[in-house]
């Protein structure tokens, strides 16, 4: 007989999953899944609405990430009102994108490493949970608490000046941007008074990553090996390799570094990229058609990031990069844990690019919008926090939209995640009938390092009960705890 | 020299001209009447009864009823602005209005009163309606799930000879505003940009030019409307 276990739901993940693990007689793991309910309803509800309104519209996806969703529909509108694929924004237009992306970068990475994993290595997986939360790292270690809540701060006060409110603004419109940067708006982030400005959140972004690699050097057993399996790993790059998160061409490359998908304009992503349906999941599964099913599946996030791009175009990021790149002897980075390292990789850059921008007089320039012949069909493609996101629109001749296409990250690192869980489950419950916390924590912590969106994003952070159900073969209840 | 009357507002002392109506009466003592279905310049009609006041003790429209000597006049008071709020809700009900994503979002005069009278969430249970977008119309798109059938439109967008180019279809609680399709063509770029203008709320939405407008400054981003009334 074997007994089916439910872990449910995954505290701490951004929204809502069901983790169930099967065991056979012997209390063998013989088959793990993690179960995530997408919305996936966005695309029937866009159709038949102007394409306009796709930028505001599809934000909604996210509570999280918004400022990805508004930016992928707009890229993809770019192109259906003839403003090109990637080089015909004026330079104010696609500036103020590039900052505002930036800034929900910055902003979605530090929520996730300062409340949703800092608690697990101040406090060890294995900490009662009631510590082990960002209540517990505000009373124990406030000066980090802080920092985080700062930090978080500055990237939504760069949200709002660029796309008028911290979630769900308005920017991004087809072909532009709705309004330019102020000096005085700008200047609020260069000279602003300690620690809101901007020289301070790249040292903070600095001392994080030294406090990771110190956490690292005395944990390299666990960050190195947990959940560590080799993969494909897919991200977007700039035409020179660079790392760059607004706008490129798709790679990917395989656990050894190989290249299998080569700098692609993203508006072909169709021919490149399939996507399976399994019977278990509304949630798909996408590959790389030329490698099947099978051996086609791909990372997507910051360590398939560091993965692809061949450097960093910012000099702190780019000296992490290099120092990350020699613990693998830059060869590709397998290690799940070291997602974390890479995002705050990336927490540096999105700092440094943020400087960059807000120096830039282009910015404070007027010709918000351009417009070309209008084509009937867009794909938009950017590096969203989580990691590659597609929006992909068809639009009638009366400007409706007719069909919607979206790929989020987290559906990009489906097959990823249930990777993680399996080998976790596998380590961590082989042999055993009862389920602890400290495994439920295992399974939960694999799973945070790719950062899930799930499809609700509105649950207090950490308040989330967790549930673990327990079936028997004919999938009867037999046992449910709660805590 | 006209007749001068004296009337209350809530109490308050006030005069005004014989035949004035009650509602452009109390504007001129700076008080603030909600409307929705009047426009300036435009006949009023009295059809949405968000102006409802209480004169004499019978409640009545303000935008059609004419004050009288020593009328007494209820307007701000709970009973008449929860009715208000009700007549607001109803209209939430009635259509589908997903504010966060539309383009008329704090320009909106239906947001704007739901604001001001503090709507929450409706009492009514939602209706939930099938309605689409007709964008036929090569100047304008007529979103259906948000007209509140004020025929402000109706009244004020006419052709050369006075014709309305707007026209009720339908029957019943399956009634629409469109364009009448004879008259469609008289829809210059001018009146086109009048009917967007005229539209309490987002229905009548212009081509592709939503959203140009920057959070913070719309219409409404900053004072409720009625600001321009002191009280
Ligand atoms: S028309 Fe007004 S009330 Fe209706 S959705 Fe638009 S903003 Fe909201
Ligand atoms: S289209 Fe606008 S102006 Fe015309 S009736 Fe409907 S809500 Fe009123
Ligand atoms: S404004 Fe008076 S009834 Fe509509």
């Amino acid at each position: 007989m074997s007994k089916k276990i439910t872990i449910e739901p995954v505290t701490r993940v951004e929204g809502h999953g069901k983790v169930t693990v099967h065991l056979d007689d012997n209390n063998n793991v013989i088959q793990t899944r993690l179960h995530i309910v997408e919305f996936r309803g966005f695309e029937r509800f866009i159709q038949g609405r102007p394409y306009w309104e796709a930028p505001v519209l599809v934000q909604r996806l996210c509570g999280i990430c918004p400022v990805s969703h508004h930016l992928a529909a707009a890229k993809a509108m770019d192109v259906i009102v003839g403003a090109g694929t990637g080089d015909g924004l004026t330079p104010v237009a696609e500036k103020m994108r590039r900052l505002m992306h930036y800034g929900q970068i910055f902003q979605s990475h530090v929520l996730h490493f300062f409340h949703l994993v800092s608690p697990d290595l101040l406090f060890g997986i294995n900490a009662d949970p009631t510590i082990r939360n960002i209540i517990g790292v505000a009373m124990e270690h406030k000066e980090l608490a802080v920092q985080g809540v700062m930090m978080r701060k500055f990237g939504q006060e760069i949200i709002k000046v660029t796309a008028g409110k911290k979630i769900h603004g308005t920017g991004a419109i087809p072909g532009g941007i709705n309004k330019n940067l102020s000096i005085e708006e700008r200047d609020k982030f260069l000279k602003g008074e300690d620690p809101l400005n901007v020289d301070k959140m790249i040292g903070w972004s600095l001392s994080v990553i030294d406090f990771f690699r110190n956490y690292h050097a005395k944990n390299s057993e666990l960050i190195d090996n947990m959940a560590a399996f080799p993969s494909n790993h897919l991200s977007l790059v700039r035409k020179d390799g660079a790392m760059d998160l607004y706008h490129g061409v798709v790679r990917a490359v395989d656990a050894n570094g190989k290249k299998i998908l080569h700098d692609v304009d993203p508006q072909d992503y169709l021919d490149y990229i399939g996507e399976e349906v399994k019977s278990w999941t509304y949630m798909k599964f996408p590959f790389l058609i030329e490698y099947g099913t099978e051996k086609g599946w791909y990372r997507v996030g910051p360590l398939a990031r560091l993965n692809t791009a061949d450097f960093i175009p910012s000099p702190l990021a780019q000296k992490e990069f290099e120092i990350y790149k020699a613990y693998t002897k830059g060869k590709p980075n397998n290690m799940s844990m070291h997602t974390h390292w890479a995002r705050l990789i990336e927490v540096l850059h999105a700092a440094e690019m943020m400087k960059e921008l807000l120096n830039d007089s282009d910015l404070q320039d007027d010709n918000l919008e351009t417009k070309g012949n209008k084509v009937y069909e867009g794909v938009g493609v950017l590096e969203a926090p989580r990691g590659t996101l597609f929006h992909h629109y068809r639009i009638n001749d009366q400007d409706l939209i007719e069909m919607a296409n979206l790929i989020v990250s987290t559906t990009n690192n489906n097959i990823p995640m249930n990777k993680a869980v399996e080998m976790v489950a596998k380590e961590q419950m082989n042999g055993h009938a009862v389920i602890t916390e400290p495994m439920m924590n295992a399974v939960e912590v694999a799973i945070r390092a790719y950062d899930p969106c799930l499809s609700c994003a509105t649950h207090a952070l950490g308040k989330m009960p967790l549930e673990i159900s327990l079936y028997n073969n004919n999938n009867q209840l037999i046992d449910r705890k709660r805590k | 020299m006209a007749d001068i009357i004296n009337f209350t507002i809530d109490g308050k002392e006030c005069v005004a001209e014989k035949g004035t109506l009650i509602l452009q009466a109390v504007q001129e003592n700076d008080i603030y009447i909600p409307t929705l279905c009047n426009y300036k310049g435009v006949k009023p009609q009295g059809s949405c009864r968000i102006c409802t006041v209480r004169a004499n003790d019978r409640l009545t429209t303000a935008c059609t009823t004419p004050v009288g000597d020593g009328m007494e006049i209820e307007n701000d008071t709970s009973e008449i602005n929860d009715f208000r709020k009700s007549v607001i809700e109803l209209l939430f009900v009635e259509g589908n209005h997903f504010c966060p994503a539309c383009e008329m979002s704090g320009e909106c005069e239906l947001q704007a009163l739901a604001y001001r009278f503090q709507m929450m969430v409706p009492r009514f249970t939602y209706q939930f309606p099938k309605r689409e977008i007709d964008a036929r119309h090569p100047k304008i798109l007529k979103d259906q799930n948000r007209c509140i059938r004020c025929k402000r439109c109706i009244r004020t967008i006419k052709d050369e000879k006075g014709r309305s180019v707007f026209a009720f279809f339908g029957r019943g609680k399956n009634i629409e505003v469109n364009v009448d399709p004879v008259l469609g063509s008289k829809l210059t770029d001018k009146l086109a940009a009048k009917a967007v203008e005229v539209c309490p709320v987002g229905s009548i939405l212009p081509r592709e030019k939503g959203f140009r407008t920057p959070i913070g400054q719309r219409k409404f981003d900053h004072e409720p409307i009625g600001s321009e009334y002191k009280h």
